[in-house]
């Protein structure tokens, strides 16, 4: 009952200065807020740095040919020959007795047409296992096979978004999709489901987005294309020389990771000088990525503590002169029998109804917080795709994870703040003498 | 006669920067229950200060001073608030009321921090309210109420713990001389019903109404006498507070409202 007539009295109080109230609680209000949303797209960024780097598989280890700078290799035609070779996939897999499986792969950027329509994007030489490993979902018809290698087929199967664009009315299977700077055609078996891209690793043409890409036989891109290739740009034009862009391997257990890359970067010791091939090992970026995701946490945090901390200074300025304004009735309540006690409680529980007013609907607003970022998202591809675009994919995909921990935590800090920096502002007004307080004008 | 104070050689000191003012020099004197005592004297001469140690708002630097069978010279602080809040009613020239509360609730506040709010407290702050004649005023807020009406507040206020006494500093310093009449006619039947009542005060017209008039100057007392033409206040029907009440007729003349202040 009294207890109850001390929050009445306080909240009567707060409403004496409605704004100034408003403007106190606000501080909180962000403070809250933003320890929960911090937190949360903290936690939606390395969950999907994370899911992505998952999605390369744990027991996978890949080689990549990488460019080298152009002065380093440049012959006087300006093509250069750099990367993994066919006979050093061979060596791998004779050599290193824990590769289960071994995928070459061979990827140029090429333009797709059909009809009047054409879309930019990957062709892919590949084997039947890329789909197993890269985890691809064949939405209709089928994924290349043992066969189309063998004899060389000119088929390809369609990643979804290049089937949507080249083909937004007709069904693609059977149809055939033509490479203008080969003049060839390759007919389509096979379109697959949208897939979410996965980390980008070193020496990627693009970042490991699967949406236009065109897959066909390995077999049937040697025969067809070749190891040169000459990409026009406006004005310039790129020459290369490549065997093979990436090998992906598959390690018999996962904890035979770490060894097998150690031995396959042995094997590829040759490229050392020329620094043209990098490996990349899933397992230790998902490590590094954990402990980054711990310096991220700790990071956001500190700054979300910032923000509360300025949020209690703004609590403790506030009741200062609050506590000066009502010093006359400071006086009055000690004079009608207030022990100091009294004072302090009063005060206290005044800034502890701000804080915890500031706290439950900054919870509200961190809730919000994967809508607003989902609205955000769809507000800046309708509005701004490229700059939608340059995003990296982790950003482009964040979607954040309220952590359950933070709604706790953002409360209690909340009230905590409240009774840290109401307690000198209160523990002031109650030291006050009755009598000077009397007086007070 | 049982007493409601007894000041034995009561001093209080201030000091300033090394320099000593001795605001009450050995003070003495009695208070029986029921009497109705004006404090007089120059300015500076100590009347204040004495009704701040009379209220425990202060600790004496010497003598002593019993409240009742209490000795207050020697209590700690939570155990002066205790005082103030169970035994002793505020009047002051500035009414004091608080700004955000309503009439009713600004008489509860010393019964608040008695640590009991019953129902019946409740009425009871309505039916003190209703004998100072702000019976139609029960939520309004200080703001809407004129000086004389604050202080009625005041006084209800005062009486709202049934104190041993009420300590008023200048209570009517603020208001003229009709609003004037009409607090001292409440402070006459409220001490014709027992009520022990003090009051510091510069005027002459003020003290003819008490009982007895205590004298200080450089903080001893000069004098201290019973009054013998003793006024008593005359205010008739036609010249009450306004048209929305009849409370306050002046003393001896029937209530229309229950008056009982026990
Ligand atoms: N807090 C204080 N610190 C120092 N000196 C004080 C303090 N309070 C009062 N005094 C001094 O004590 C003396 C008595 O003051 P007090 O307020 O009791 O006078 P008073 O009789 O009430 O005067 P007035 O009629 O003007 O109200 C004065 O000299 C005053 O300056
Ligand atoms: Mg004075």
């Amino acid at each position: 009952m009294l207890i109850l007539r001390t929050w009445v009295l306080g909240a009567k109080s707060l409403t004496l200065h409605p704004m100034r109230s408003l403007l106190t609680v606000l501080g909180i209000f962000i403070g809250v807020a933003s320890v929960i949303w911090l937190l949360a797209i903290g936690e939606g960024i390395s969950r999907e740095a994370q899911r992505q780097i998952e999605d390369l598989g744990a027991d996978t280890i890949m080689v990549r040919s990488v460019k080298p700078p152009a002065e380093a290799t440049a012959d006087n035609r300006g093509v250069t020959p750099y990367g993994l070779k066919r006979s050093e996939y061979d060596r791998l897999i004779a050599t290193i007795p824990t590769i289960r499986s071994a995928l070459p792969i061979r990827e140029i950027r090429r333009q797709f047409r059909y009809g009047g329509r054409l879309v930019d994007g990957r062709l892919v030489g590949c084997t039947p296992e890329y789909a197993d490993v890269t985890r691809l979902v064949v939405d209709r018809g089928r994924f290349l096979e043992e066969a189309d290698l063998h004899k060389r087929q000119d088929v390809c199967v369609l990643a979804a978004r290049v089937a949507e664009r080249l083909f937004p009315y007709e069904d693609p299977l059977g149809r055939r999709i033509y490479i203008a700077e080969h003049k060839d055609f390759y007919q389509i078996v096979g379109v697959l489901e949208h897939r979410n891209a996965t980390a980008a690793i070193g020496g990627s043409l693009d970042s490991q987005d699967f949406s236009n890409d065109v897959y066909i036989p390995i077999a049937t891109m040697r025969q067809r294309i070749g190891d040169s290739v000459i990409t026009r740009g406006s004005g310039t034009f790129e020459g290369e020389i490549v065997e093979l862009n990436q090998i992906t391997l598959r390690v018999d257990h996962v904890q035979n990771v770490l060894a097998t890359a150690a031995l396959v970067e042995d094997a590829l010791r040759s490229h050392g000088k020329l620094n043209d091939v990098a490996t990349v090992v899933p397992l230790e970026l998902l490590e590094q990525a954990r402990t980054t995701r711990l310096m991220f946490m700790v990071f956001m945090g500190l700054i979300a503590a910032i923000s509360l901390v300025v949020g209690g200074i703004g609590i403790m300025n506030i009741m200062l002169a609050t506590v000066t304004e009502r010093t006359r009735e400071i006086g009055i309540r000690r004079a009608l029998g207030a022990k100091r006690a009294d004072i302090t409680r009063q005060f206290l529980v005044e800034t502890v109804a701000l804080s915890v007013v500031g706290g439950v609907t900054g919870i509200l607003a961190g809730y919000a917080c994967p809508i607003v970022i989902e609205q955000l998202r769809l507000l800046l591809e309708s509005h701004a795709p490229e700059t939608m675009q340059n995003l990296p994919t982790v950003v482009r995909n964040v979607k954040p994870t309220i952590v359950p921990l933070s709604i706790p935590l953002a409360f209690g800090i909340s009230v905590l703040i409240g009774v840290a920096f109401g307690l000198y502002p209160a523990v002031r007004a109650a030291r006050m003498d009755p009598i000077e307080a009397l007086r007070h004008e | 006669m049982t007493l409601a104070a007894r000041s034995t050689d009561l001093r209080k000191d201030y000091v300033l920067k090394g320099e000593t003012v001795r605001a009450l020099r050995g003070v003495s004197f009695d208070v029986p229950e029921g009497d109705y005592v004006a404090i007089m004297g120059p300015s500076g001469s100590g009347k204040s200060t004495l009704l701040n140690l009379l209220g425990c708002l202060d600790r004496p630097s010497g003598g002593s001073l019993f409240l009742g069978d209490d000795d207050v010279s020697k209590m700690s602080d939570d155990q002066l608030s205790w005082v103030r809040a169970t035994r002793i009613g505020f009047v002051f020239q500035s009414y004091n009321l608080i700004a955000q509360l309503t009439v009713v609730e600004n008489i509860e506040v010393p019964l608040y921090y008695q640590g009991r709010l019953r129902a019946s407290d409740r009425e009871r702050c309505r039916e003190l309210a209703r004998m100072v004649g702000l019976g139609t005023r029960l939520s309004h807020r200080p703001t809407q109420l004129s000086g004389g009406q604050q202080q009625r507040v005041a006084i209800a206020r005062s009486l709202v713990n049934d104190p041993y006494f009420i300590l008023a500093d200048e209570p009517t310093g603020n208001l003229d001389s009709r609003t004037t009449e009409e607090i001292l006619g409440l402070f006459e039947r409220l001490n014709d019903q027992g009520k022990t009542i003090i009051i510091v005060t510069h005027e002459d017209d003020v003290s003819q109404h008490t009982k007895r008039v205590i004298r200080l100057r450089d903080g001893l007392i000069q004098s201290d006498e019973q009054r013998k033409d003793r006024r008593l206040v005359t205010l008739t029907p036609t010249h009450g507070p306004s048209t929305e009440s009849p409370a306050i007729d002046g003393p001896g003349v029937a209530d229309s409202e229950p008056a009982s202040i026990e």
